[in-house]
C-alpha cells in the first residue's frame, strides 16, 4: 500500500478511493465507444473550425478572439469533452434512485454524496483518458492557425491545469445536483434537459463566450457555467490572463463551494423524507 | 437486542382514476391518500434469535426492515438496536448489521463477484485478516469457489443470491435482516440458502430476522413468528402455538382399491383421481383413528399417510381471520 493510500485510510476516505479505482478500471474497457467518440470529435472540431474561419476571413477586425486561440479552444474542448460536458452522468445512479435500489447504498457506512461524487469522477475520467491523447496529437500536427498551439507560457499552462481541475469538479458538483433532484421529481429528464441547454449555451460548449452579444456575455461570465468549460479552455491560449484570470479562478472556486454545499444540504433533506420506491 | 416501540409511519400516495379527464385534472389538483404503513408496531428480539416476519403484501414488513436498517425515518415511536437509533446513527449502525433484499442486488453488475467483495471490504473498513477468514468460510459454506471470478451479470439467480448473502456477511454483522431471501430460487438453491442461514444462526449466534412468503422457509428456519397485517402486529409467538390454536384438521392421502363412497360427517374429499384421494378430517368431529377405521371398512387401503394442514393454508386462514 502506498503512502497516499495510507493517508486516505486514516482520513476515512479510502472507501471512496477504492470505488473510484474500480469504476475507473472498469470504464477503461469501453474501447469501441471511445473510438466512435473520437471520430465524432474530430468531425465536430473540423466543422467548427471551418465555420469560424469563414467568419474570420469575412471580417477579422470584429472577431473577438485570435483564430489560433480559438482553434486551441476547440481542440482542447474536443479532447477533454468528457470532463467538461453537461450531460455525462452515471445513468445507474438515476436508476438507483428511481428503482429504489438506493436502499442498498444506504445500508452501507458511506456518505452518499462522496460516494456518488467519486463514482461520477471515475466515469468521466475513464472516458476522457481513452480519448484525449489521440485528439491532441492529431490536432497539434495541423497547420497554424487551425491546429493546437503550444500553451501561451509555462505559467498559462499551470493555470490551465488548475482551472481545468476546478472546472472538472464544478461540473461534477453540478451533476450531483441533478442526481439529488431525482429524489424529489422521480423522473430526471425534465431537469436534465433544461440544465443541459443552459450548460451548452453558457459554458461555451457551442460557441466560446466572447462570441455572445455584449449584455448576455457580461451576465454569462458570472454564471457558474462559465467556469465549467469556457474558463480553462481560454486560459490555455492566454485569452484570459492577469486580473481576469484570478477573478475567474476565484469564481470557479466560489461556485464549486456553493454547489457542493447545496448538494449536501439537499441530499440530507432528501434522505430525511426519502421514500424508497417499490416496496 | 432489537426493541421496536409503537413505531408509526404514514406514506402519502397520490391517487387518480384512469382516463384522460382524470389525468388532466391531476395536473391542477392532486389527490393524496394517506397510507398507514405502520400503525403502532412493537416487538423485542433477543440476541441470537431467529425470527420469521410474515404478512401479506403491503402489510408493512419491508417498511419495518427499512426502519431497522436506518433507511427510513418513522413518524413516531422508538427503535433501539443494541442501543443505537438506526436512522439517527445510520453510518455507525449499518456497520454492525447485514441486509439482504431478495429483489435487489448489492453486487456491481459488470465486475467479477470478488471485486464487489473487495469493494465491500474497503467500504466497511474490514481488516485484511478478518476479511480473508470470512471470505474463506463463506466461500466454503456457500460453495462460491467456482463463481467468485464470474461477473455478476452472468450468474444464475441462485448463484447470485448466494453471493448476495456472502456480501452482507463479510463484515461479521451481529444482526442479519433478510427480506425475501429465497424469492424466485429453485428447490436446490432454496435448501442450500436455508441450510446456511440455520448454520449461521447456530454457529455464529447471529440474530436473524427474515421476511418471506415462502412458508417452507418459516417451517425450516424459525421458531418464532411475528405476523403483521395493515401495519399492526397480529400475533407473535412460536409456530407450534399458532398451529395448535388454529389447526384441528389433518389431511389423509390415500391409495386404495374399490370405490370411495360419499364421506361421513367430519371427513371431506379434497381431491380424488383414480385410486388416489386426499381427504381432510376435522379432528374435532372425527378423530383420525375413527376416520381410518371408517375408510378401511369401505375400501381396501394400499397406502396411507397423514399430515397436518399445510402451513400455507394455515397462514391463508390466519389472513382471512384477521381480514387482512
Amino acid at each position: 500500500m502506498s503512502a497516499g493510500e495510507r493517508l486516505l485510510k486514516r482520513a476515512g476516505l479510502y472507501k471512496y478511493w477504492s470505488l473510484f479505482r474500480i469504476r475507473l478500471l472498469n470504464g477503461l474497457q469501453y474501447r469501441a465507444a471511445a473510438v466512435a467518440g473520437m471520430v465524432t470529435q474530430f468531425f465536430w472540431g473540423t466543422m467548427e473550425i471551418l465555420i469560424f474561419s469563414a467568419f474570420y476571413q469575412g471580417n477579422p477586425e470584429h472577431f473577438p478572439m485570435q483564430m489560433q486561440a480559438l482553434s486551441s479552444y476547440i481542440w482542447l474542448q474536443q479532447a477533454f469533452l468528457m470532463l467538461f460536458d453537461g450531460w455525462s452522468c452515471e445513468q445507474q445512479i438515476f436508476e438507483l434512485i428511481t428503482s429504489g435500489n438506493v436502499a442498498y447504498e444506504l445500508c452501507r457506512p458511506v456518505d452518499l454524496y462522496k460516494l456518488w461524487f467519486a463514482r461520477s469522477a471515475a466515469f468521466r475520467l475513464s472516458r476522457a483518458a481513452l480519448r484525449f491523447f489521440p485528439v491532441l496529437a492529431v490536432a497539434s500536427l495541423l497547420p497554424a492557425p487551425y491546429g493546437l498551439s503550444l500553451p501561451e507560457s509555462p505559467a498559462a499552462f499551470g493555470f490551465f491545469l488548475l482551472s481545468m481541475l476546478l472546472g472538472f469538479l464544478l461540473n461534477l458538483s453540478h451533476i450531483m445536483l441533478l442526481y439529488i433532484l431525482t429524489f424529489f421529481t422521480i423522473d430526471s429528464r425534465g431537469v436534465r434537459m433544461l440544465t443541459s441547454a443552459l450548460h451548452d449555451l453558457f459554458s461555451g460548449a457551442i460557441i466560446p463566450l466572447p462570441f455572445l452579444p455584449g449584455g448576455l456575455r457580461a451576465v454569462a461570465e458570472w454564471l457558474p457555467y462559465a467556469g465549467m468549460q469556457n474558463m480553462p479552455l481560454r486560459v490555455y491560449s492566454g485569452d484570459i490572463a492577469g486580473a481576469a484570470l484570478i477573478r475567474g479562478l476565484l469564481l470557479q472556486l466560489f461556485w464549486l463551494l456553493i454547489f457542493c454545499a447545496l448538494g449536501k444540504w439537499l441530499i440530507h433533506k432528501a434522505l430525511r423524507r426519502a421514500v424508497i420506491q417499490g416496496g | 437486542m432489537i426493541e421496536m416501540t409503537d413505531i408509526r409511519k404514514t406514506f402519502r400516495v397520490s391517487r387518480r382514476s384512469g382516463g384522460m379527464k382524470a389525468a388532466l385534472g391531476a395536473l391542477f389538483h392532486r389527490e393524496y391518500e394517506l397510507i398507514r404503513a405502520l400503525d403502532g408496531v412493537s416487538f423485542k428480539i433477543q440476541d441470537g434469535e431467529m425470527v420469521g416476519y410474515i404478512g401479506p403484501n403491503g402489510a408493512g414488513k419491508s417498511s419495518s426492515i427499512k426502519i431497522m436498517s436506518g433507511i427510513l425515518t418513522p413518524d413516531s415511536g422508538e427503535c433501539l438496536i443494541d442501543g443505537r437509533i438506526p436512522w439517527k446513527q445510520r453510518q455507525e449502525h449499518v456497520k454492525k448489521i447485514g441486509v439482504v433484499f431478495g429483489q435487489r442486488s448489492q453486487l456491481w453488475w459488470d465486475v467479477p463477484v470478488v471485486d464487489s467483495f473487495e469493494l465491500i471490504r474497503d467500504i466497511y473498513e474490514i481488516e485484511e485478516p478478518l476479511y480473508q477468514k470470512n471470505l474463506a468460510r463463506l466461500t466454503e459454506q456457500l460453495d462460491l469457489q467456482e463463481i467468485l471470478r464470474t461477473p455478476t451479470r452472468q450468474l444464475s439467480l441462485g448463484q447470485r443470491m448466494r453471493c448476495e448473502i456472502a456480501a452482507s456477511l463479510l463484515h461479521s454483522p451481529k444482526i442479519l435482516f433478510l427480506d425475501e431471501p429465497t424469492i424466485g430460487l429453485d428447490a436446490v438453491s432454496k435448501i442450500a440458502v436455508r441450510e446456511f442461514i440455520r448454520r449461521l444462526n447456530r454457529e455464529e449466534g447471529t440474530t436473524v430476522l427474515l421476511t418471506t412468503h415462502d412458508m417452507q422457509d418459516i417451517e425450516a428456519l424459525t421458531e418464532r413468528i411475528i405476523l403483521i397485517g395493515r401495519g399492526r402486529i397480529l400475533s407473535d409467538g412460536p409456530l407450534s402455538a399458532l398451529r395448535e390454536r388454529r389447526d384441528s384438521r389433518r389431511t389423509l392421502t390415500l391409495l386404495f382399491s374399490g370405490t370411495l363412497p360419499a364421506p361421513c360427517p367430519g371427513l371431506k374429499i379434497l381431491e380424488q383421481q383414480g385410486g388416489r384421494a386426499v381427504l381432510e378430517a376435522d379432528t374435532g368431529i372425527l378423530p383420525v383413528s375413527a376416520a381410518i377405521s371408517w375408510l378401511s371398512e369401505r375400501v381396501e387401503i394400499n397406502d396411507l399417510s397423514i399430515g397436518s394442514q399445510s402451513i400455507e393454508n394455515l397462514v391463508a386462514d390466519l389472513y382471512r381471520e384477521y381480514a387482512i
